[in-house]
């Protein structure tokens, strides 16, 4: 059940990392510690609202989602469930996919880094590398005695 | 399985501990706005569409006002399309912050649309202030997030900063405010067509609805 100790501790980070964007959109916080403007120029774009809500709000709920599933997935009796692992499986997919969907638009349409989208995009990334194998081994028949 | 939970444990103390951090720094937005005399420097406020169009409407404005930023966002891409785009009216703006205490960053905002505006980024500037409105929400310091609406608009960030920290057009603003002071406004947004009061309904339908019956009266007349 390692990996899912290791994805509760990514998904955390992350929750924290997404909080932060959202709270910078909704205006609690005034500036963001970005180094270089970029984080701004991102976060103003059309691009960083998604069917009316800040895209960092889908961050927020996906980190907390994935952080939920672990600690479910980490109890006695579910650790030798298979159903967590794939539904982390799942979840990291979709957002690794929309990871590089926003990382794409950074580097083509935005021409601007946010280094905590970035950040996040790494989280996730880690997350996909750690939930997908888990997911594939766990649909292996189990051999020997 | 204790090394873990201590581990989430430790992370949640320094995550917590970050974003409180980085809630009490502030970049100073509000209190960084003094009260500045009114300094007409003949400016009549930014307009949208001919000059040659036969209505002019003035609106006066708060950006940190829901009822605006609605008006802004639903009603207004409908007019511009069905009467500024087709010659029968012009647009004005005109700042009109409340000083109200649920509007702490009324003024700054009404700064921050000046301040890109001379840089040809008001119109841009303005659809950021009004199209991510949750910062009216929160009364919170939105210094830094209004510096990346400037930046997302196109303007020059160092001569923004510059434009700010300086309130180059504070003055202009309270002299924008004494003259809707003068004509009667209470409140946001109000209108004014043709230097009437507009007495209809603040929506796209109101407005053609009026705007027609004024241009059909001005064909009936010659």
């Amino acid at each position: 059940m390692r990996h899912r100790q290791v994805i509760a501790v990514l998904a955390l980070a992350g929750l924290f990392v997404a909080l932060y964007l959202y709270l910078y959109k909704i205006g609690v916080y005034g500036e963001l510690k970005c180094g270089s403007g970029g984080c701004e120029t991102v976060q103003a774009s059309p691009y960083a609202m998604l069917l009316g809500q800040p895209v960092a709000l889908y961050g927020v709920l996906g980190y907390a989602a994935l952080f939920a599933i672990c600690m479910v997935g980490l109890h006695p009796r579910l650790t030798a469930q298979r159903w967590p692992t794939t539904v982390l499986a799942v979840l990291a997919t979709l957002g690794f996919a929309f990871t590089a969907y926003l990382t794409s638009l950074e580097m083509f349409v935005i021409h601007a880094w946010c280094r905590w989208c970035l950040g996040s995009a790494a989280i996730i990334t880690l997350i996909w590398f750690v939930a997908l194998p888990a997911a594939l081994r766990s649909r292996r028949p189990r051999t020997g005695s | 399985m204790k090394r873990f939970y201590l581990l989430l444990g430790a992370l949640v103390i320094v995550g917590g501990a970050l974003l409180y951090v980085a809630g009490k720094s502030k970049g100073g937005s509000i209190s960084a706005m003094t009260d500045v005399p009114p300094a007409n420097d003949g400016f009549k406020g930014y307009a949208l569409g001919s000059d040659s169009a036969p209505v002019e409407v003035v609106e006066y404005v708060d950006y940190e006002c829901p009822i605006c930023a609605i008006f802004a966002t639903v009603q207004f891409p409908t007019i511009k399309e069905q009467l500024i785009a087709t010659g029968k009216v012009r647009w004005r703006i005109r700042d009109y912050p409340l000083r109200i205490t649920a509007h702490p960053n009324a003024r700054y905002a009404a700064l921050a649309a000046e301040c890109a505006g001379e840089q040809g980024k008001f119109w841009p500037m303005a659809d950021s202030l009004f199209n991510h409105h949750n910062w009216a929400q929160t009364g919170q310091d939105v210094s830094g997030l209004f510096r990346g609406f400037a930046q997302g608009a196109g303007v020059d960030p160092a001569k923004y900063d510059a434009c700010m920290q300086g309130q180059r057009y504070a003055g202009r603003i309270a002299a924008s405010y004494q003259e809707g002071e003068q004509r009667g406004v209470n409140g946001t947004p109000t209108f004014f067509v043709n230097n009437r009061p507009y007495p209809g309904r603040a929506t796209s339908d109101g407005f053609k609805g009026y705007v027609d019956t004024l241009l059909a009266a001005r064909t009936t007349r010659r």
